[in-house]
Formats: C-alpha cells, structure tokens, sequence
C-alpha cells in the first residue's frame, strides 16, 4: 500500500471565491466613474464580463434612441483597464502573494470601431489582453448587447503599465 | 443619485445655427448628465466645455477624469462639429473614433474640446479634435474620427 502524497489540503471553496470577489470589488468600486456609469463585473473563475446596466442618463441620440457612442467608448476603456489590472492581481493571487495595491494602468490611446447603434439596453463587454509587458500593454475589447455573436462595438487600446510599487507620479 | 438635468439652452445665443446646435446638445441626455455646453460653433467646427465634476474621477488617488468621460465628451464635440458642416444634414452616428491621451487633465478644471470637420464626401465625414484644459500649450488629448453622413430629402 503507498501513501498517498502530503499536499496541503485544499482552501475551502467559499474562502477562495470571497478573496476573490472581494479583491474584485475593491478594485471596481475604488473609481467614482465607473460607478457613475453604473458599470458592474462578473466573474467566472479568471474570466470577467463587464456589464452595463441600461439607464436613460447613457442616451445619445433620443429620437432612434441609441446609447451614447462616447458611453459605448468608455464603457469598453473600463472593462480593458479593468482586465489589464485583474490579470496581474490574479496571478499575485495565484501564486500566494499578497496582491499589492497598484494604480490602475493609464490609457495611451484607445480606437473604437462602433459596429451597429447601441439599443436601449444592457451592455456585455469582455477584453482579451493581448500582450502585457513591464511597461506596455495591448488590449482588445468587445461589446454586444441580446446576441454574443453580434457585437455592437470592439476596440484596441494601449496602456501604460504602473511599475511595481509605484504610488504615484 | 437622481440624473442632473440637461442644461437649458442658452438664450443669448444670436447665430440661429448655432442656437440649432446648442439645442441638439442639450437634448442629448449623456451631454445633459455631464453637464456639457456648446461654447462656439462655425461651418464644420464646434467647441465644447466639460465643467470638472467628481462622478467623472477614473483615478481617486489623483483626482483626474476618467479617459472615458474624455472620450464622451470627444464623441460628442466631433458629432456637433459634422452636423455643423454645410454638406452634411443634422443626423450623424460615429463609425470609428481613435483617442490619443497625451497628459492627464488637471483636476479641478474644465476639459473644452475643439473639433473640426475637415473632410465629407458623400457618405462619410472626417473629424479631428483636440482637448485642452487650462493650460491651452499642452493639449490633453487628441482624437480622429469618421462619422456618418445623413442627407436628408436628397
């Protein structure tokens, strides 16, 4: 008979999920714009979904009604900041360190390609990071509102990265 | 927190287009809930003041606006300058608009956005814009665009 391996037990599930989720949260609600728009994050595992909740305040256009191309825009620079900086949160969490409050990366440019009109509804967007370096990063994001697969805006943006342990200019 | 409500237009305004294109803004209810104002127009050109406002804060640490409200405030600034260009009608929507974020604003101070449409063909106007604060020598940002081009009973 062998015995089988010591490995430390694992985390209980909720312990995991509420670190998680909490990290999360502060990083979300510590920007007054983000909650301004009224944007909020789920999260699967590592995988984040922006979701932006219809209100009347985010119309551009009253008369098809649309929402706002400048909302659409910002919207999707959100969920990229966003995801930028939860990558390199997660895989300090990951790997047992303490994740160490950063400042949120700043935007060098951003180019929206605004497919169709955004409809009077709620808004999903995720973003793929492309390539992170020390300094660098490239994103790309896309937004669809009823139908996955029928995006209603994407975008590419580049940041810059906060060095580590950077607090300020 | 309630929406605030869009801005009234201003009375004082003499140059009927320009009173046209104060009105559209203010009907927008994005423009309305950032509190923005057409401030100077002319054939293909308008100006546009984003007035500092805490909501708007994308970096709490600092005090700067959010890119995004930069980019709202964009958006809508090249959109008035298209309407305001004599090929174009009053309808337009953005096909693409490529921000470049040169410094943050200073907090505190106002974000006015500048944008000319230099080009319109048929169906398609082409914009630039650039955001200055205070210190009008070093522009915030700058954008590029192309918008529809909606003519109306031709």
């Amino acid at each position: 008979m062998s015995v089988p391996p010591k490995r430390a037990r694992p985390e209980p599930v909720q312990v995991v999920k509420q670190r998680r989720d909490a990290m999360l949260q502060s990083l979300v609600q510590g920007v007054p714009y983000i909650q301004f728009l009224g944007i909020q994050f789920e999260r699967h595992g590592d995988e984040l979904t922006a979701v932006l909740p219809y209100a009347d305040k985010l119309i551009g256009n009253p008369m098809i009604p649309a929402l706002h191309g400048g909302v659409t825009a910002a919207f999707l620079e959100v969920a990229a900041i966003i995801e930028l900086s939860w990558t390199g949160i997660w895989e300090d969490m990951e790997a047992g360190a303490e994740p160490v409050p950063r400042r949120l990366p700043k935007t060098i440019d951003f180019n929206v390609d605004y497919l169709r009109s955004g409809l009077p509804r709620d808004a999903y967007a995720r973003a793929r990071v492309n390539r992170s370096g020390r300094r660098y990063a490239s994103v790309h994001v896309e937004a669809w509102q009823d139908n996955r697969s029928r995006l209603f805006a994407q975008a590419t943006g580049h940041f810059l990265m906060p060095l580590r342990g950077e607090k300020g200019e | 927190m309630p929406d605030a409500p869009a801005p009234p237009p201003d009375q004082t305004i003499k140059d009927p287009r320009k009173k046209i294109a104060a009105q559209f803004i203010a009907m927008i209810p994005h423009a309305g809930a950032l509190s923005m104002s057409l401030t100077d127009v002319g054939d293909g050109e308008a100006v546009i003041t984003l007035p500092y406002d805490a909501r708007l804060v994308g970096d709490p640490e600092t005090g700067v606006i959010h890119g995004g409200a930069v980019s709202a405030l964009m958006d809508t600034c090249c959109g008035a300058a298209v309407m305001l260009h004599p090929a174009a009608g009053m309808g337009t929507a953005t096909i693409d608009l490529r921000i470049d974020y040169m410094r943050p604003a200073t907090p505190g101070q106002k974000i006015t956005a500048r944008a000319t449409c230099y080009h319109v063909t048929r169906s398609v106007a082409f914009v630039r814009a650039v955001a200055l604060d205070d210190d009008t020598d070093r522009p915030v940002a700058c954008a590029t665009g192309a918008f529809t081009v909606e003519r109306s009973g031709k």
